[in-house]
């Protein structure tokens, strides 16, 4: 608790990306999944992540975690780089930050009972009272909205999805984590079901004072949690902000493309037929110079010739663009 | 009315054998499709809306058992001969599925698998059949189209394979198309390019179309009309501007409620509907939502609310306490 109080007063924040870079080969040829990515997250903050499939938004939330470990770049967490970390520096801290996932189901092991699902952390961490396991057990799911005496002695397939998510998010909780990366926790869900999660993470990032990051698809989403969003694209980051201004005022054109694409649920709006046509290229031969330029409107020679650099247009706002909107 | 209508599904009911009991998918639901209009029918995971257009396309489960009547361009499709169902599918009665692989077959080209189709219900020869194929697929926005006969599946991409399986759905000009949720697999931008391209082909066709989703924002801006399905009802349906001025039905309300709105500021609390959709197989005596309802009343849990009109014939619901109309109001 220490730390935290330091940390908070230098303004330091809990963590930092620092050019991170992760490629992997397939066959003979290189995946250029994440390729120089800076962030910065303050404790307390939720930074959405968002981009469509491929982008490298989940294998940057991984390579964070040192789930896959990154070819280049340092992760900064509480001033400590977690990827020259091994062995138990990595496991003590791994306690403090944690991973809930998309498919609520299939990451639970379907013949474990919940109360040993949501356990397990502990025992991991070396909890050896059965009692105390038990009576944080019971509380951790009590606050995701389970009634604890109903739920321990059963298996993951009685529950619906959204139950299932409520105790990945029970089990993600039960070491009183710090830092919770969540990785599009809500796409698998239906709409009724997708509020009724989204509340709970809200209300668990208070109760909890949790750190977030929140990668997802569904811009809509991310405005809904997220106090700054930051928009990937093949690999690297095109625009980071502050949500309201983003959304508002977008700078990079594939911001403004990925919010005119959402259909909105009002009949007088039309839908706009402006989407230009094709598809992200493959990352494991990402276009030169800026990497969005094979389907922006405003590309040139320089488009190719120059990768742009993350700069300020507006206050806390940074774009990655020759040709910004503002 | 019934005259003019291409599709009229009447009283259908679709019962599923489990282990746990009889599953009701489809509860006696009533639908129409007029030539070149698009139906909107929105309902989340297990409403019953993907057994309702299988039961339209004749292709369900073999243990389901279907009643009721499903008219399509004058015939009625209960009592046709599996031989002639086959002759109508693909050719006047076609469907694109979420995930075009389940359509696609993996171990034949692109261009096999059009030419079978197109050969299979009109009389082409060999260069007739391919030039048509190179069109469609032109048509459907594929990057050179010649060479991507030779393709299989799996070397396109998800938004290319669903663009496939749109070409083989419009190349024999069906009258009316099935799209069940035909984006959900895909991103943002290429589900907006799909559904373009599918509006595109709809009107140059003049094909009617019955776009499946849970998604409200698809519908509105791309639907004639809407049904909203729950627990294997359709608890309303109206024209779909009137459906978004004035929704009656609090489940209705209560979806359009629950979607995160990008004009909100962030960190506003989600009305959420609260609890889930009831067991399928444990049907309850009264209105299915209304466990989840905020405006339900003693009368909800004893009695099923009948789909009746409100103040236009073509606008219907079902429930006993409908939403006052306030215009432009979400509660």
């Amino acid at each position: 608790m220490m730390q935290q109080a330091v940390s908070i007063a230098s303004g330091e924040p809990l963590l930092a990306v620092d050019d991170l870079v992760v490629e992997y080969p397939v066959g003979a040829k290189t995946v250029h999944a994440v390729s120089g990515v800076s962030l910065q997250i303050a404790r307390g903050e939720t930074l959405g992540l968002v981009g469509e499939s491929g982008c490298g938004k989940s294998t940057l939330g991984r390579a964070v975690l040192q789930l896959r470990r990154p070819t280049s770049g340092r992760v900064l967490f509480d001033g400590h780089d977690l990827t020259t970390m091994q062995g138990d520096a990595l496991r003590q801290m791994r306690r403090r930050v944690q991973l809930i996932f998309q498919d609520p189901i299939a990451s639970l092991n379907p013949r474990r009972k919940i109360g040993d699902i949501v356990a397990e952390p502990l025992v991991i961490a070396g909890v050896k009272d059965s009692e105390k396991r038990e009576q944080l057990v019971h509380e951790v799911l009590s606050a995701v909205g389970l009634d604890p005496t109903l739920v321990v002695g059963r298996l993951p397939h009685e529950f619906s999805g959204g139950q299932c998510q409520r105790i990945c998010i029970a089990r993600a909780l039960i070491l009183n984590p710090e830092f919770i990366v969540c990785d599009e926790p809500v796409s698998a869900l239906d709409v009724s079901i997708r509020a009724q999660i989204l509340n709970l993470l809200e209300e668990m990032k208070g109760r909890f004072g949790l750190t977030l990051l929140f990668i997802a698809h569904d811009l809509a989403v991310v405005k809904a949690v997220s106090d700054r969003v930051a928009v990937m694209y093949l690999g690297r980051l095109c625009e980071v902000g502050p949500s309201e201004q983003l959304f508002a005022r977008p700078a990079h054109p594939y911001t403004a493309l990925l919010i005119e694409a959402i259909p909105v649920p009002d009949p007088d709006v039309r839908p706009t037929e402006t989407v230009p046509v094709g598809e992200p290229p493959s990352p494991i031969a990402p276009p030169s110079g800026c990497r969005f330029r094979t389907r922006c409107p405003r590309a040139d020679q320089r488009c190719s010739d120059e990768v742009p650099e993350l700069r300020a247009v507006a206050p806390g706002q940074f774009v990655a663009c020759h040709h910004p909107l503002i | 009315m019934t005259g003019n209508n291409l599709l009229s599904v009447e009283d259908v009911v679709v019962d599923l054998p489990t282990p746990r009991g009889n599953l009701r998918a489809v509860d006696h639901v009533d639908l129409t499709v007029g030539a070149g209009q698009t139906l909107g029918v929105v309902g989340e995971s297990g409403c019953g809306k993907t057994m309702l257009s299988r039961a339209i396309l004749q292709l369900l489960p073999k243990k389901a058992k279907l009643s009721g009547r499903v008219m399509f361009d004058g015939q009625d499709l209960l009592q046709l001969s599996p031989e002639k169902l086959r002759k109508l599918r693909g050719r006047s009665l076609a469907v694109v599925f979420q995930d075009p692989m389940t359509s696609l077959n993996p171990v034949l080209t692109i261009g096999t698998q059009l030419i079978e189709t197109l050969q299979e219900h009109l009389e082409l020869d060999d260069a007739t059949a391919t030039r048509r194929s190179i069109e469609l697929l032109a048509a459907v926005g594929i990057p050179a189209p010649e060479q991507r006969l030779a393709q299989y599946p799996h070397q396109l991409s998800g938004g290319m394979r669903q663009r496939v399986a749109i070409a083989i759905a419009l190349s024999c000009e069906p009258k009316l198309l099935i799209a069940d949720e035909p984006t959900t697999a895909l991103d943002v931008t290429i589900q907006a390019q799909i559904l373009d391209l599918l509006a595109r082909e709809q009107r140059r066709r003049h094909m009617a179309m019955i776009l499946i989703t849970h998604d409200l924002g698809v519908v509105a801006g791309r639907t004639d009309e809407v049904a909203v399905m729950y627990a294997g009802r359709v608890v309303e349906r109206a024209p779909t501007p009137a459906l978004f001025k004035k929704m009656r039905m609090p489940y209705t309300e209560a979806l359009l409620a629950a979607l995160p709105r990008l004009d909100a500021a962030p960190h506003t609390p989600l009305p959420a509907i609260s609890g889930r959709p009831p067991d399928p197989t444990r049907p309850l005596q009264g209105c299915s939502f209304s466990p989840r309802c905020r405006y339900a009343v003693a009368r909800c849990q004893t009695e099923k609310p009948a789909l009746t009109e409100a103040e236009s014939r073509d606008h219907q619901f079902a429930c006993f306490h409908p939403i006052e109309v306030r215009v432009g109001a979400v509660a």
